[in-house]
């Protein structure tokens, strides 16, 4: 690989060709750590509803950096990177609690919930020996703070003062989407985690590629939950980073939808679920929307699949490997009926899901297949090539990943000259 | 001191450590559809990772309020859904009966799969424990409810084939 020459990565400046070495280079991921993790964008750490009270906690990691999101004693709600400033350790090492403070407990570091060091053990020595010098000062080790911002109670943070303001960064559009659901008091109902071997942007560009839906996840078209048929589409941000695919439950017709999968040589079955309630969609928001996939750049997929919600949230071990977080959510007000059936559609989420357990597989045979691959290119064609649209009317189409491409280019200085945004 | 129940001339524990057998040997051979005959029509099968247990959160990996529910989980398994082809292979033990009632018994067990890849890779691919309700119907012991609590909650790869 050779970084001087950055014209050379992208042999079109459209995108739509990517080189199989960006998802394998060690050299490429150590850069996405620094442009892209804590580069000028925000990152999603939590939702507020999972730190209610003050001195709740949270434990996350932004790319493979390890951070704390916590609220104060006043309500505010402060991250900053759980690495002591003395050694470097783990300051905090379960995934959530309550604490007046975080203490190391390699020296006992003590820090406030705002990140700053509160004091440390033998400071001034023992009977006037040893100690640390007196040029040291307590205020200038604190644990490194990140910008924090929540949007209708979704938390985002960041590294980088260059990033823009929050509401700016994620645009009417997402902005919008996130009132939608988070518009009423959320109720937590629990996590699901999945270890992919693969690289983390093969998730980003599957939760882009609106082409995949309904032809990897089967039991979606089979079942009727959605199909390419239905009225859909996508739409991005004037900067195509983020991406939101939706479409409408009813909107199509069982014979044209079997007519075409026909003519496409797409497996259709006339398999009929016993329970057929589980897929069943209310209409809550009042817009017939009934599936909504907002990818949010870089770490961040917020999901609505029929009534199951939830964020999910990507952490990076290395180039191959990365870590899916879903934080399932319902509302305070829902009725225990609406619980339940929230419930029981988290069966279409998650390693397990019946609408999203192939993404796992499908990224890792991927991966599997491209490694030690040179100049070879994934094609990202449907939709075509050129300049990327914001919108599109329907979903056999893979243009946002173009998109995903453009910005993570021009954060990364990879950008071929002439390069569309 | 009553006899002690019988079940088709077996003890409790030992009938239900045939069950637990059955149910291990069924799903290693593939065979899915007889597994779910392993279940009550009122069955719950649920698997929920600790962490969720250990906060009090009730959403789970799997869900399945009925066995209809399951029912069709399998059937999407067996022909909608594309996951990685592998052998499973269950390791049961610790069986304890916890709580028994009439015809009802609440079982604890460990258990360990072992996945294989198609190219002969063997890993272990989820570990935790089983809270069961084991029940008697006819003459053979039936799981009402099944919970599985996965301690490795972050699912290597993916979940596809029953625990």
């Amino acid at each position: 690989m050779n970084l001087e020459n950055s014209q050379a990565v992208f042999p079109r400046q459209d995108y739509t060709r990517v080189p199989y070495w960006l998802y394998h280079d060690r050299e490429i991921y150590a850069l996405e750590q620094e442009r892209i993790f804590k580069g000028p964008t925000w990152s999603y750490a939590a939702l507020e509803a999972e730190i209610p009270n003050p001195g709740d906690f949270r434990t996350c990691f932004i790319g493979e950096t390890p951070v704390i999101v916590n609220r104060a004693k006043d309500g505010s709600v402060h991250a900053m990177v759980n690495r002591c400033a003395h050694r470097g350790a783990l300051v905090r090492r379960e995934n959530r609690g309550n604490a007046k403070e975080h203490i190391c407990v390699y020296h006992k570091w003590c820090y406030n919930l705002d990140g700053s060091l509160q004091g440390l053990p033998f400071r001034r020595g023992l009977k006037g020996k040893g100690g640390m010098s007196a040029q040291f000062k307590l205020e200038e080790h604190g644990l490194q703070r990140l910008r924090v911002q929540s949007y209708s109670g979704v938390i985002f943070v960041s590294f980088s003062d260059q990033a823009e303001p929050l509401e700016q960064y994620l645009g009417p559009v997402f902005t919008g989407h996130l009132k939608r659901l988070f518009g009423k008091p959320i109720r937590i109902l629990g996590y699901q985690r999945q270890r992919i071997h693969g690289n983390w942007k093969l998730y980003l560009e599957n939760t882009r590629d609106t082409y995949h839906g309904s032809l990897l996840h089967e039991f979606q078209s089979t079942f009727g939950l959605s199909r390419v048929t239905q009225t859909g589409g996508v739409t991005m941000d004037e900067r195509h980073r983020h991406n939101l695919t939706w479409s409408k439950l009813g909107t199509d017709a069982d014979a044209e939808f079997s007519a075409l999968y026909k003519d496409n040589k797409v497996h259709e079955s006339q398999l009929r679920l016993t329970a057929p309630d589980v897929v069943k969609f209310d209409n809550e928001w009042g817009d017939g929307i009934s599936l909504a996939i907002c990818s949010l750049f870089p770490n961040c997929t917020i999901h609505q699949i029929s009534n199951c919600l939830g964020a999910r949230q990507v952490r990076t071990f290395g180039p191959n490997e990365f870590e899916l977080i879903f934080t399932l959510f319902g509302y305070v007000e829902d009725s225990p009926e609406k619980h339940e059936h929230r419930l029981l559609q988290a069966n279409f989420v998650g390693p397990a899901g019946l609408v999203s357990m192939e993404d796992g597989e499908a990224i890792e045979i991927t991966h599997r297949a491209s490694a030690g691959e040179g100049d070879a290119c994934s094609v990202i064609e449907m939709g075509g090539g050129g300049p990327i649209p914001t919108r599109l009317d329907h979903r056999v189409n893979d243009t946002p990943c173009r998109g995903f491409w453009s910005y993570y280019a021009e954060l990364m200085g990879l950008e071929p000259e002439g390069a569309v945004r | 001191m009553s006899a002690p129940t019988l079940i088709n001339g077996q003890s409790a524990k030992e009938a239900i450590r045939e069950l637990l057998d059955e149910y291990a040997e069924r799903i290693d051979a593939e065979r899915y559809e007889d597994w779910l005959e392993l279940f009550t029509e009122d069955s719950v099968y649920q698997v929920i990772p600790r962490e969720n247990v250990e906060q009090n959160l009730p959403a789970s990996l799997i869900y399945c309020n009925s066995k209809n529910v399951l029912r069709d989980r399998i059937v999407s398994l067996l022909n909608a859904n594309e996951y990685n082809p592998h052998y499973d292979r269950h390791m049961i033990s610790g069986v304890r009966i916890v709580e028994q009632d009439e015809g009802l018994w609440q079982v604890s067990a460990n258990y360990a799969v072992f996945q294989t890849s198609h190219e002969g890779q063997s890993r272990l691919f989820s570990v935790g424990r089983y809270a069961d309700k084991i029940v008697r119907q006819n003459d053979r012991l039936l799981f009402r409810e099944k919970r599985v609590i996965v301690d490795n909650f972050s699912v290597p790869s993916m979940l596809a084939t029953p625990l």
